[in-house]
């Protein structure tokens, strides 16, 4: 009797997990097309990080956008982490206060195009008031003031086959975002901390600010953006240089 | 005399049966799957604070600005915190999804209300001071005990199931900038982004104290018996210690 139902509950088990495996399959499969499997989706870490950004993704669907807050809400310590790039053209460029910095786009775009920091800062502004925590665990409120990063991307026209939009900086961290991170209200180019020209130990001339992710994934000191359709053949090809160090491509946790 | 007590607790019939079962197949896998994913999140916890060993209380917080207490912790960078995050988040998933089955099993086999829930005269004054008192002293716990949770067992059981995990969760989730752009709330409730990283830190200190605890009793109830239990769902009549 007990070991009817033991070996009953075993199969009900074992068809269970088939039934599931098969489903994981399919899954992935949905999961691919719609954008869902992170680039650095294999090693034993992926399946958490897959589930991870798939879910978030979904959840985020509808263009959810981070708290924004007030002035008076704004740290009056803003940590650095990682200090500017110490060998020239870096250090050449902040001391020709970025006259002759220039950020390039390419990739999967109908204009490549080049711009200077004065070109950008005529581009409609916005600003705002937002939380970033770094994933070490310390966090502030600052105001960024910048361009929509959607506002250049739509200026050189973004093909239709572009899926990532990889940033491309003067220390080693090159990142990328997908393209409903890269269009997203708050998506900025930023030039402006706090009401002044970002320090230079906070990523002058212009830096990425990402409001849904975690600190790290505002790359600072930009000079490059490219648009492509995989990452697969970019650096490692798992997104970006955080992996390589141990760290998620993706950080919206 | 042995014999009696089990009569009180009108156990008898377990008792006298050579093998008897004491946990569903549920309980079981759900348990040694939580128990991996805790090790996972304790280690990985661990390897995250490290990165930053202080805390705070409010929304922001960093060197440079007051802390409510720093822990007596090197500041390791660029290790840890990384494959950290990875880590935990994995085992996070695994976690939360085992918690969804044992919780959801739970409620519709009924076997919080039925062995998790305390049982009538459990909740009395007398009962709740000698279980504690017995507990305190680590006296050996009677025999009934192999086949139903005591009451002692029950309240923190349910208090680790229905407070502190689901309390991990809220304070984690108030540390996502994704989540809490689709649900602020979590964060908002939470009191800020530091604060919920403190109680996230105090509730993890609590579980690790819940399971060491559970690990002791473990122990001096029969650690091989109880494990065994615990695998095979069968606790062998035989060899229950009067």
């Amino acid at each position: 009797m007990s070991g009817n139902v033991s070996r009953r509950k075993l199969i009900t088990t074992g068809l269970t997990a088939a039934a599931g495996v098969a489903g994981l399959g399919l899954a992935a499969k949905i999961a691919d097309h719609y954008g869902l499997i992170p680039p650095d989706w294999g090693g034993i870490w992926g399946p958490g990080e897959t589930l991870t950004y798939a879910t978030q993704r979904l959840l985020m669907a509808n263009g959810s956008v981070a708290r924004e807050f007030n002035r008076s809400d704004v740290s009056k310590v803003v940590p650095v982490s990682g200090p500017q790039p110490k060998t020239d053209p870096y250090q050449r460029l902040l001391a020709g206060g970025f006259a002759d910095w220039r950020l390039t786009i390419d990739g999967l775009v109908a204009r490549p195009s080049t711009f200077s920091l004065d070109e950008i800062k005529r581009m409609p502004a916005k600003s705002q008031i937002t939380h970033q925590a770094c994933e070490e665990g310390w966090s502030f409120i600052a105001e960024w003031t910048g361009v929509p990063l959607s506002y250049v991307m739509n200026l050189v026209g973004v093909s239709e086959k572009a899926k990532f939009v990889v940033f491309y900086p003067f220390d080693a961290s090159w990142d990328s975002l997908d393209l409903p991170d890269a269009y997203h209200a708050q998506t900025f180019l930023a030039y402006n901390l706090n009401g002044k020209d970002l320090p230079a130990d906070h990523g002058a001339p212009l830096r990425v600010r990402v409001a849904r992710q975690l600190g790290y994934k505002s790359v600072k000191y930009l000079h490059r953006l490219t648009l492509v359709d995989s990452l697969k053949h970019v650096g490692d090809g798992r997104g970006s240089a955080s992996p390589s160090y141990g760290y998620s491509w993706y950080a919206g946790i | 005399m042995a014999t009696s007590t089990y009569l009180e607790a009108g156990a008898i019939r377990e008792a006298n049966r050579p093998d008897t079962a004491r946990f569903s197949l549920l309980v079981r896998v759900t348990h040694w799957l939580n128990t991996i994913s805790f090790v996972g999140l304790v280690v990985s916890g661990f390897g995250i604070l490290l990165a930053h060993p202080r805390f705070y209380w409010g929304e922001t917080g960093g060197l440079g600005t007051p802390s409510i207490f720093d822990l007596p912790l090197p500041f390791m960078l660029g290790g840890p915190s990384g494959w950290g995050r990875y880590m935990h988040f994995q085992a996070a998933w695994l976690c939360v999804l085992t918690g969804l089955l044992y919780a959801i099993s739970g409620l519709v086999s009924q076997h919080f209300r039925k062995n998790l829930w305390p049982a009538k005269g459990q909740l009395s004054w007398n009962s709740l001071k000698s279980d504690l008192w017995n507990h305190l002293r680590f006296r050996r716990p009677a025999a009934e005990e192999a086949h139903s949770y005591n009451v002692t067992q029950r309240l923190s059981y349910l208090v680790v199931v229905f407070f502190l995990f689901p309390l991990m969760i809220w304070t984690g989730m108030a540390m996502s900038p994704a989540v809490t752009s689709v649900f602020p709330f979590f964060v908002r409730s939470s009191g800020g982004y530091e604060t919920a990283r403190t109680i996230h830190f105090f509730a993890a200190n609590l579980l690790v104290l819940f399971v060491l605890v559970h690990v002791a009793m473990v122990c001096l109830a029969g650690f091989v018996q109880r494990t065994r239990a615990m695998i095979t769902g069968r606790v062998s009549g035989g060899r229950v210690r009067p």
